[in-house]
């Protein structure tokens, strides 16, 4: 494949950084290169969060260019506002379905996992490595729970 | 593609992988971004005796020990943790090593989370060590393994240079064995080990002797590669820009430097001469640059604006033109402290006593933003104590105060403290102990009483320490922002030298328990927005002007309650009134 630019962004402690991980570690198994790059500013808890995450054949840089990413997968209106001129103009943006889910998600912790299953739609990885990546990210934790909403988020096509 | 032995890996991760199948068995650090998941990631292999040391002066002498006590060894810390450990930096280099020595650096270009931006290859220079660069995590864990062969074959430590790019980048990693090395001997050698004049002058001759010969081995190393393609434009390049410049230049030819010093002059020379423009991608100083310059090169550098931040791929057409740099970092989320961290009941109480704070390097920092702003100096480790010794005589020990946390305190605040009592400073100190390390994601430290490992061990009696120093008056005292307030107002006048340590405050990484939030009434709210003024990420003014409380997000610490008058926010704890 060609190398696909994901860029996600939100807040800190609203697991952008988990979901993004999944990503990598599912397109690895999957038998791509996956490369993901992320800064750790000042703030543990409510600041900025960006982690590029590129996949492909064979990935160079671990930063998307600007305006080169073909997913933005934001967690926060403002945070998706500041950072959507690395989109690309054909990009795929998924504020909207962030939106829907934080409506209809009251337990706030799953959401990424919703927007994982909103992405994989689109990516071209097989279910197997995603729940294998699930698995050991969330280190078992609510394991069920997280296949169930992902399995939905992805079978809702539109 | 075999999955089996390919894992998912942060620089840091792969540095720490490669390190123990190099046959590392000692590992020594001071956290601090974006080093710190280096030593964590060490705590993993049971094979290795890794430790947060006290400060990085300390993590490098005892690393540097174990290298002569004959164990392949390795110390770790960000940029300007090697600041703190120049002094045996600089004399090891005469002394050489025993077993092999690495010394990490994670400079951080762009400071995310740094108060400066230097360049540690100038470091490299001015100790007159072998740096090594790589620019992602699986050629990290190649390279510190060359490193650690480097350290024998030449009877030096080696500086290996990562960056934030190469740090938290995570990639495909493929693992492979670890091979044991067998413990050497020491050998008493005062002439080596023992640095005194005459013995240093000898070995001094001695490192510019290896210097020449280090830089042979640069020559013939396959750390330094020429990739010859197109002869219009040759790129030389170092770490992470090397990748930027495989993505914006597919087809010019590229020098990647990977041993960055002492340079390959004949490498560099002969690609000069293969193309018919030179230019120079590198982050930070123009440090390849101004070589090249000296060698008579004739090269293309960056705009002096581009010394600047970090280098995005974006910028490497500009780089190599010339131009200046535009795209200065926009404004992202104000970083705050986190909802219900023990920090914020201390700057609202100091905000109120209108003090001068000289501040520290940890969460704390974030207290010197508005609407806080009660913080008014921050320079380096521990400069807390030594500015607030200052500020107390010059501008009042009423009027003063200085503010460190517990890890801070042990690194370079103890010293601070001997000297202030020494040299008979008065005013009050302030040693906000949250039982860890904060900015960093929460490590140990003495203070704590557990390792590294996770083990149990002697704690530190803070409170001890402080008398032992000299402080006339040492107390604990509780958090709740109304008690520090009236602490401040009985010490500040006091003609003595007073350490208040404010403890029972875990940070909100290591204790998640959640309180119940406050309750609003919205009925009563006079939105005077004093509540809003304890910049919590959990309470704001929305849109409409009106107060919305985030119940994801708040703690229940109550710091916002305490701030309003007309009873619209209250806590919604029955029988505890405080957190
Ligand atoms: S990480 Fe801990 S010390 Fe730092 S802001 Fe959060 S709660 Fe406070
Ligand atoms: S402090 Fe009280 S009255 Fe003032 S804005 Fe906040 S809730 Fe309303
Ligand atoms: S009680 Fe107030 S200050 Fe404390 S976390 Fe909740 S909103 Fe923030």
């Amino acid at each position: 494949m060609e190398t696909i630019n994901i860029l996600f962004c939100g807040t800190g402690g609203q697991g952008i950084l988990t979901a993004s991980e999944i990503v990598g570690r599912a397109a690895m198994f999957d038998g791509y290169h996956a490369k993901k790059s992320e800064v750790h500013g000042m703030a543990q808890r409510g600041g900025s969060v960006e982690s590029h995450l590129r996949l492909g054949k064979e990935v160079f840089s671990p930063i998307i260019e600007k305006a080169q990413a073909d997913f933005l997968v934001s967690f926060h209106k403002g945070e998706h506002d500041r950072m959507a001129d690395m989109l690309k103009k054909d990009g795929v943006d998924l504020l909207n379905e962030f939106l829907q889910a934080d409506k209809d998600i009251s337990d706030k912790k799953y959401i990424n996992t919703y927007m994982l299953g909103v992405l994989s739609r689109y990516l071209d990885l097989t279910e197997e490595s995603w729940l294998k990546a699930m698995t050991e990210v969330f280190k078992g934790k609510n394991t069920e729970k997280n296949f169930e909403i992902f399995r939905a988020a992805r079978a809702n096509k539109h | 593609m075999n999955t089996k032995n390919i894992k998912f890996l942060s620089g840091n991760e792969a540095l720490a992988q490669g390190a123990w199948e190099a046959g590392v068995k000692f590992a020594a650090s001071y956290p601090g971004t974006p080093a710190t998941e280096i030593l964590e990631s060490f705590t993993q292999y049971k094979e290795i005796d890794a430790q947060w040391s006290v400060n990085e002066k300390v993590a490098f002498e005892v690393a540097l020990g174990a290298s002569f006590a004959g164990v392949r060894s390795i110390y770790s810390s960000k940029h300007v943790g090697l600041n703190v450990a120049m002094d045996p930096l600089m004399t090891s280099m005469y002394s050489g090593i025993n077993a092999g020595f690495v010394v990490v650096t994670a400079d951080e270009p762009g400071m995310h989370s740094s108060q400066n931006e230097q360049d540690s290859r100038l470091i490299a220079k001015f100790a007159k060590a072998p740096l090594l660069e790589p620019c992602s995590p699986s050629e990290t864990k190649k390279f510190i393994k060359t490193a650690f062969e480097i350290s024998e074959q030449f009877d030096t430590p080696v500086i290996f240079r990562m960056t934030t790019r190469v740090s938290h980048t995570k990639e495909n990693v493929e693992l492979e064995e670890r091979t044991e090395k067998e413990q050497k001997k020491f050998e008493i050698n005062p002439p080596k080990y023992v640095m005194v004049p005459a013995n240093a002058y000898k070995k001094h001759i001695a490192l510019e002797e290896k210097l020449i010969k280090l830089q042979e081995y640069s020559e013939n190393s396959a750390l330094n590669v020429a990739e010859l393609k197109d002869n219009e434009l040759g790129i030389v390049c170092d770490g992470v820009t090397y990748l930027y410049v495989k993505e914006k230049y597919p087809n010019a030819s590229v020098l990647k430097l990977g041993m960055v010093y002492p340079f390959p002059d004949k490498k560099i020379k002969e690609f000069a001469s293969k193309v018919k423009k030179v230019a120079v991608v590198e982050e930070s100083e123009p440090f390849i640059e101004e070589h090249l310059l000296q060698m008579g090169i004739k090269c293309f550098g960056k705009h002096y604006t581009y010394r600047v931040g970090e280098l995005k791929p974006e910028n490497i057409k500009d780089v190599i033109e010339g131009n200046p740099k535009t795209d200065y970092p926009g404004p992202s989320r104000k970083p705050v402290l986190c909802p219900g961290c023990p920090h914020r009941a201390v700057f609202v109480a100091l905000r109120k006593s209108k003090v001068t704070v000289s501040g520290d390097i940890g969460c704390y920092t974030l207290g010197s933003l508005p609407p806080l702003a009660a913080l008014h100096s921050t320079i380096c480790m521990g400069a807390s104590v030594t500015i607030f010794e200052s500020f107390s005589r010059y501008i009042g020990h009423e009027k003063t105060v200085g503010v460190l946390g517990d890890s801070t305190f042990v690194h370079s605040g103890i010293t601070g403290l001997i000297n202030a009592a020494y040299n008979k400073g008065k005013g009050v100190l302030l040693i906000l102990d949250n039982g860890t390390t904060g900015m960093t994601g929460a490590q140990p430290n003495p203070a704590t009483g557990v390792t590294a490992k996770g083990e149990k061990t002697k704690k530190l009696d803070l409170a001890a320490i402080c008398k032992v120093c000299g402080a006339d008056h040492v107390e604990v005292v509780d958090l709740s922002s109304e008690s520090i307030d009236i602490k401040l107002k009985e010490l500040l006048p006091k003609d003595q030298l007073s350490v208040l340590i404010v403890r029972y405050s875990l940070c909100k990484l290591i204790d998640r328990t959640k309180l119940p939030a406050p309750k609003f009434d919205a009925g009563k709210c006079k939105k005077c927005y004093m509540c809003v003024s304890v910049d919590c990420p959990a309470i704001f003014k929305n849109e409409s002007g009106d107060i919305q409380l985030n119940m994801e997000l708040c703690a229940g610490c109550d710091v916002c309650v305490a701030m309003c008058k007309f009873g619209a926010l209250t806590s919604a704890k029955k029988d505890t009134n405080r957190l």
